[in-house]
């Protein structure tokens, strides 16, 4: 049977990888664009898993939400690095580092 | 009428040294001249009242100043015979020194400012002599201070100027250290700074004493010695005089005023103001009277072979106040006071004559690039002549009156430090005579000699850079082989001669006028009326000393004008072969007994290192190191850290974030 605890572990198994995959990767920007959708996926399984224990209909509603600012978040996202893109060159997060001090 | 007397100076001074530039140099000049004539008329007035009617001793409140506990501080204006005479000497001689500068100051381009500066003093010179308490003295001693600073380093150009000026100022700073403390002294034995009051209460303190580290010191004693290294200071006494030779570095006119005939003569002014006090101490009379003697002797050695025109008589009026101190150690002070007086005229008019051949001479003071400048310039050929016949005290004229009043004080006194003082004061006028005769055969007689000098050849080839643009100046293209170089000197303007004629008189007949009432045994005390200690069995005394006692200065002037005839005029080769012969003494007597370089040796060395291991080691290396350096060292070394906290990956500042977020979550759900 498949219960509440399996949800919350392959959340948080997601979730640990999209932050790993934050801040492990060196290469490219876009794989941190994709590692913020996985963390945001694993919120949603998350949202959805209580809903669904709890019988509540929020959890599913904040789901739908979220889904929506990911996908906005997204779109934002690859905007900004397209043009960063043609400015660079490159999509390199080693070479991101104009802000070093 | 003493209120305007000593204020219009301080107004004119103002006026012409914030405004010069607005009302030219001409008004400015007009004004403070104008109105140095007027205090002096003035002075003249209130003088004649002390001198031939019985005018009380009166004192002007101007203002109160300072009130603090049982600290009261009036300026008030305290006049009397003693002060008159100040008053006189000061104004009379400021007016003549602001007419002869006109001549002597001409070519200047910032005349305005010196005219302003010569007010400035005069007006802190009347402070001095007229102040009621100590405090108000205090403050005309450092305005004379700070005048003559300004004035010695007038040309500012010129950093020996400069050097002189703060040497000036520094060592007075030790005699003034001396002084303030007598006053502190003062003020804590007496309870009050005011002059009348401290004298009349010096009967009760007299032979008080106090403990110090044990021993019992009289309090008189202290403070008398303390006020004494004041006057020590302020009158270049043995010990600190070194400023005064060169403080000749200044204008001659104010080498007259400031540096011969007022300034230096407050400590004497002070030592006999506060009379009452010294002679409750035999000690510091004794004192008084021997560093007195012993300068007297060192100036005059010293001047014997100096070779600046200015500074054998700058020498000279070093000597003259060790005169003047050892005349009030005897107890004499309306002795001392008269050769103040005296001394003001004769040695004014030789400064001023000085600075009249050094006019004529295109700024050449070396008198060794003088000679037969009788001929060329004989006004003031006679009157340096007239003025060296009263310093060295030809009979009749006013050194001849006040030196041997001193000397037969002196002997008079009966004491034995009096005795000591006697001989040397006689020895002394013998050299006097000596090194006057010399500055005169030097520059007035024999050939001249001045082809060799730079000053005269940069005049004679018509380059007027430095000065004085001369209309008499022949400029001969054919070599002279009679040591003139083609330059003829030429007598200087009318507004130069006027105060030599004055002095002049001066010199001739101050002493025969009014003798009797400086020092004569009945008159003298009619007429200093209580203003200084007058002890009129010493002025009986004086006038009962051996024949032989009375003589001794006429033989000391008679033997030093022989001899400096002798040896400068009849054979030159003299003094060249004493050089050659005894260079040891001869270098000792050049370089002033080596005082400069003892003190630069004692003094300014150890000074000078102390100074740069405070520098060094504890301003840079202890203060700066962990002071502000250190913090700045701190900055930088935390910024460092803090830089690199900022690597400007995305993925970093993601980990911190995250890490931020956990723990503040995990505050959250303790």
């Amino acid at each position: 049977m498949i219960g509440l605890t399996h949800y919350l572990a392959v959340s948080a198994a997601l979730f640990v990888l999209g932050v790993f995959g934050i801040f492990l990767n060196r290469r490219n920007i876009i794989i941190i664009l994709m590692s913020l959708e996985l963390i945001l996926l694993a919120v949603n399984i998350n949202l959805v898993a209580f809903s669904a224990f709890l019988h509540q209909v929020h959890g599913q509603i904040f789901a739908m939400f979220v889904l929506t600012v990911a996908a906005g978040e997204a779109a934002i996202g690859l905007a900004i690095l397209v043009i960063y893109f043609r400015g660079r060159g490159t999509v390199a997060v080693d070479q991101a580092d104009l802000m070093k001090g | 009428m003493i209120t305007i007397l000593v204020f219009l100076p301080l107004l004119t001074a103002l006026v012409a040294g914030l405004g010069g530039r607005v009302i030219g140099h001409t008004a400015a000049k007009a004004l403070t001249t104008g109105g140095l004539f007027v205090s002096a008329a003035l002075a003249w007035v209130i003088f004649t009242g002390f001198w031939l009617n019985d005018t009380a001793g009166y004192t002007v409140p101007v203002l109160d100043w300072i009130e603090s506990g049982g600290l009261n501080v009036k300026w008030a204006l305290k006049v009397d015979t003693l002060t008159a005479v100040m008053l006189v000497v000061v104004t009379s001689v400021s007016a003549l020194v602001h007419l002869y500068s006109w001549g002597y100051m001409e070519e200047d381009p910032s005349q305005s400012r010196f005219f302003a500066y010569l007010s400035l003093f005069t007006f802190a010179m009347l402070m001095l002599v007229t102040a009621d308490n100590l405090v108000q003295m205090f403050f005309g001693w450092e305005g004379v201070g700070l005048a003559s600073y300004l004035l010695i380093g007038f040309w500012y150009h010129k950093p020996s100027a400069n050097a002189a000026a703060i040497k000036a100022f520094v060592v007075n700073r030790v005699g003034d250290f001396g002084f303030s403390l007598g006053i502190f002294g003062t003020f804590l034995v007496f309870g009050t700074v005011s002059i009348d009051a401290i004298l009349a209460a010096v009967p009760q303190h007299s032979g008080q004493t106090f403990s110090f580290l044990g021993s019992q010191v009289d309090v008189m004693t202290c403070l008398c010695l303390l006020l004494f290294v004041g006057a020590m200071g302020k009158s270049a006494q043995l010990g600190l005089h070194t400023w005064l030779p060169d403080a000749m570095e200044g204008p001659t006119p104010v080498s007259a005023l400031i540096h011969a005939a007022t300034m230096v003569t407050a400590g004497v002014f002070m030592v006999c103001r506060l009379s009452p006090m010294f002679e409750a101490s035999p000690t510091a009379q004794a004192v008084v009277c021997v560093i007195g003697a012993c300068t007297a002797l060192f100036a005059a050695t010293v001047g014997m072979v100096q070779n600046d025109i200015k500074r054998v008589i700058a020498y000279s009026t070093c000597s003259q106040l060790g005169y003047m101190f050892f005349a009030a150690g005897s107890g004499a002070y309306g002795a001392a006071m008269f050769h103040l007086f005296t001394h003001a005229f004769f040695k004014a008019l030789l400064f001023l004559g000085a600075g009249s051949v050094i006019h004529a001479m295109h700024h050449e003071q070396d008198m060794r690039f003088y000679g037969g400048l009788r001929k060329h310039i004989p006004i003031t050929f006679w009157m340096m002549t007239i003025g060296t016949l009263a310093l060295t005290g030809f009979f009749f004229t006013a050194g001849y009156y006040s030196k041997d009043a001193i000397l037969e004080a002196a002997f008079a006194s009966g004491t034995s430090h009096g005795m000591f003082a006697f001989f040397v004061g006689a020895l002394v006028a013998a050299l006097t005579s000596f090194y006057s005769w010399r500055l005169v055969f030097l520059t007035f007689f024999g050939k001249p000699r001045w082809a060799g000098s730079e000053h005269i050849q940069h005049a004679a080839h018509g380059d007027h850079g430095h000065g004085h643009d001369d209309h008499h100046a022949h400029a001969h293209d054919h070599a002279h082989d009679d040591g003139t170089a083609g330059y003829h000197p030429h007598e200087s303007p009318l507004s130069m001669l006027i105060p030599l004629f004055v002095l002049g008189t001066g010199a001739l007949l101050a002493g025969w006028v009014w003798h009797e009432s400086f020092v004569g045994a009945e008159e003298g005390a009619g007429f200093w009326r209580g203003s200084l200690a007058f002890r009129e069995h010493l002025m009986h005394a004086m006038h009962e000393v051996p024949a032989w006692v009375v003589y001794t200065p006429s033989v000391a002037f008679f033997l030093g004008l022989g001899l400096a005839w002798h040896v400068f005029l009849n054979k030159p080769s003299i003094p060249i072969w004493w050089q050659k012969e005894v260079p040891g003494l001869y270098q000792f007597l050049l370089r002033k007994w080596y005082f400069d370089e003892l003190y630069d040796a004692i003094f300014v060395k150890p000074a000078q290192w102390l100074g740069r291991q405070f520098w060094t080691r504890g301003d840079q290396q202890t203060i700066d190191r962990f002071g502000p350096n250190g913090a700045a060292d701190m900055v930088v070394v935390g910024a460092g850290l803090a830089r690199r906290f900022q690597t400007g990956y995305v993925y970093s500042y993601a980990l911190v974030m995250l890490v931020g977020l956990a723990a503040a979550a995990a505050w959250m759900m303790r």
